[in-house]
């Protein structure tokens, strides 16, 4: 028998190296499990059912699923409005790489220019946001006197207008992400190939020409970085909107995530069943992402073996 | 060096730079400026409509006592406190062990387990949120901290692991190997050998997760309710509605509750843009 054991080596010794990983492995595949991917599989089951959170399940097939994408108004815009997110959340990466290329100099005290342009990122988003609604307030509002100044007047705020409330919240969210681009994006330049960018130079390669055939192609790692950061982002959105909108006004500015929230915890009730169903879209939205990510660190891991 | 340095530039370009550099910095903190002078002011300023004039005086002493003497402000930032702390903890002692298993062992299951880290760091966690909420009222968790930290720890388990496997993959191998030739305990080898080659990435993990889970303002509503056990993110909100339109008081409160991360971030920068950033360079 493979278990019996020899007098001075036990079963432990002789498998050291194959049951040392799972031992370490133990604790913290349970707990994840547990709480991480134990729960997924869970939401796709509580959304086949009517469920208030306390008593019985019941079973409802695809009924939510199809309240849900058959004209739920709410649902629409939600789903557009995270559309939006996506695609101007991502203008932190070219904005992050413009700040980076600006503070990429040597002077005295640029340490602590890099820093303090990075810091917005540091602080909550919830401070952020209130911050920023603050700053949009109606006629006393730091924005609103700029604005008026040039004669703009956005009528109840940039908040307090269906218009304008979601691409305000948005403006808010892309000042920590531009920063959190811009740092990684510092670091990338620091590892930029100098021979190459010098052999460029002589090539008489300059200015944006340089910047995209020579600079770019050689921050790709933390260009990947930046995107992977900026969807995830983009898609969790949740903080901001609850504290500088709350939803409104007329619910112009919810997003999938908020919507699942306001729909599963909230003074509308408890409908944790359609909640589940709201998530599980939105899971699908980022799966779409989530399988690229995956896919393109497979093929570096598998190069790296 | 991309773009070219400042030093082969013109004269009139170098001093412009110079110039340039706080105007923009200036414009880039203007929504922070803007509220750490509210922080300052008399209440009387915002009645009067100086929103944004000079403070007609200087109020910080009284603005910020009130924060800390007349709210609920100390008892949120100590549970923030007692939230954080031990989920940094846990995610640390958890993630090294996980990485170390990962980053060294070769095993079938390997990868598989590494991405099922990664996949869950990805995912929406709003979509956690119904079993989650129900499975720590089931434990009897609800609105307690140690529901907040176990979910947390388990959550931030997968970034960790997926930084700490990492880390450990870049260390030289042949060290363990040597070790293993002297018939070094594996356990052994994880203690003595591999965590204190791991102290940069452990302070890197630590204050990373700090400001997250100090940061997190989603769960914290999800799973507790009032000040018994919420953390600042969700307090400044019932703080908020205690001094409604109390600008000044609601100024000091947020800059409160934002501060101890960004001292974090200060005093340990190295660190803290090391963990960020790693990756971002081959």
């Amino acid at each position: 028998m493979a278990t019996a054991t020899t007098p001075n080596r036990s079963w432990y010794k002789r498998n050291e190296i194959a049951v040392t990983p799972w031992l370490f492995l133990l604790p913290g595949v349970i707990f994840f499990a547990l709480y991480v991917i134990f729960p997924i599989f869970q939401s796709f089951w509580i959304s086949f059912h009517e469920w208030d959170g306390l008593g019985e399940k019941t079973w409802v097939g695809t009924a939510n699923y199809e309240r849900l994408l058959g004209g739920d108004r709410k649902f629409e815009t939600s789903f557009w409005n995270n559309i939006k997110w996506l695609v101007l959340y991502l203008l932190a990466i070219p904005m992050g790489l413009f700040i980076s290329l600006f503070l990429n100099q040597k002077v005295f005290g640029i340490r602590l220019y890099k820093s303090m342009f990075f810091f917005p990122f540091v602080i909550s988003q919830v401070v952020v946001g209130l911050v920023f609604s603050w700053f949009y307030l109606p006629n006393d509002g730091l924005f609103d006197v700029i604005t008026g100044l040039v004669g703009i007047d956005i009528r109840g705020g940039v908040l307090g207008n269906p218009d304008t409330a979601t691409y305000g919240i948005i403006a808010a969210g892309l000042w920590p992400q531009t920063a959190y681009c811009m740092i990684l994006y510092l670091t990338g330049l620091n590892a930029v190939d100098p021979e190459q960018v010098e052999a460029a130079r002589l090539d008489g390669a300059k200015g944006h020409k340089m910047l995209w055939y020579v600079i770019i192609p050689q921050l790709k790692p933390a260009t990947f970085i930046a995107f992977v950061v900026t969807i995830i982002g983009a898609l969790r959105s949740f903080d901001f909107i609850a504290v500088m909108t709350n939803g409104g006004p007329f619910g112009s500015t919810r997003v999938l995530s908020f919507y699942m929230f306001e729909e599963s915890l909230s003074e509308f009730g408890f409908r944790m069943g359609y909640g589940a169903a709201i998530a599980v879209v939105l899971f699908f939205i980022m799966l779409i992402f989530i399988t690229y990510f995956l896919w393109s660190m497979y093929q570096d891991e598998k190069g790296a073996r | 060096m991309f773009p070219k340095p400042l030093e082969k530039s013109s004269r009139s370009w170098q001093i412009t730079y110079q110039m340039l550099l706080p105007v923009v910095l200036i414009i880039w903190l203007l929504p922070l400026i803007a509220v750490a002078i509210f922080s300052i002011k008399p209440d009387a300023d915002f009645v009067n409509g100086n929103y944004w004039g000079v403070p007609s005086s200087f109020e910080f002493f009284t603005n910020y006592g009130k924060v800390f003497f007349e709210s609920d402000m100390p008892r949120y930032l100590w549970n923030s406190v007692l939230i954080t702390v031990p989920t940094v903890i846990g995610c640390i002692i958890l993630s090294s062990m996980t990485g170390f298993a990962l980053g060294v062992y070769k095993f079938r299951g390997n990868l598989l387990i590494f991405f099922m880290f990664i996949a869950g760091n990805f995912v929406p966690f709003q979509i956690l949120m119904v079993p989650v909420r129900d499975l720590t009222l089931s434990l009897n968790l609800y609105d307690t901290k140690l529901g907040l930290v176990l979910f947390h720890v388990a959550f931030q388990t997968g970034f960790c692991t997926l930084f700490m496997r990492n880390f450990i993959r870049a260390l030289p191998f042949p060290l363990i190997e040597a070790a293993r030739v002297e018939g070094v305990a594996e356990w052994r080898i994880f203690v003595f050998i591999v965590l204190p080659l791991m102290k940069p990435a452990l302070a890197a993990l630590a204050v990373l997760i700090f400001t997250f889970i100090w940061n997190d303002y989603f769960w914290a509503i999800v799973l507790t309710q009032g000040p018994d056990s919420q953390p600042v993110t969700a307090g400044i909100t019932s703080f908020n509605s205690q001094f409604r339109a109390a600008y000044h008081l609601m100024s000091a409160g947020s800059i409160v509750a934002a501060l101890p991360p960004v001292i974090m971030f200060f005093a340990m920068q190295k660190h803290f843009i090391a963990g960020l950033t790693l990756g971002a360079v081959k």
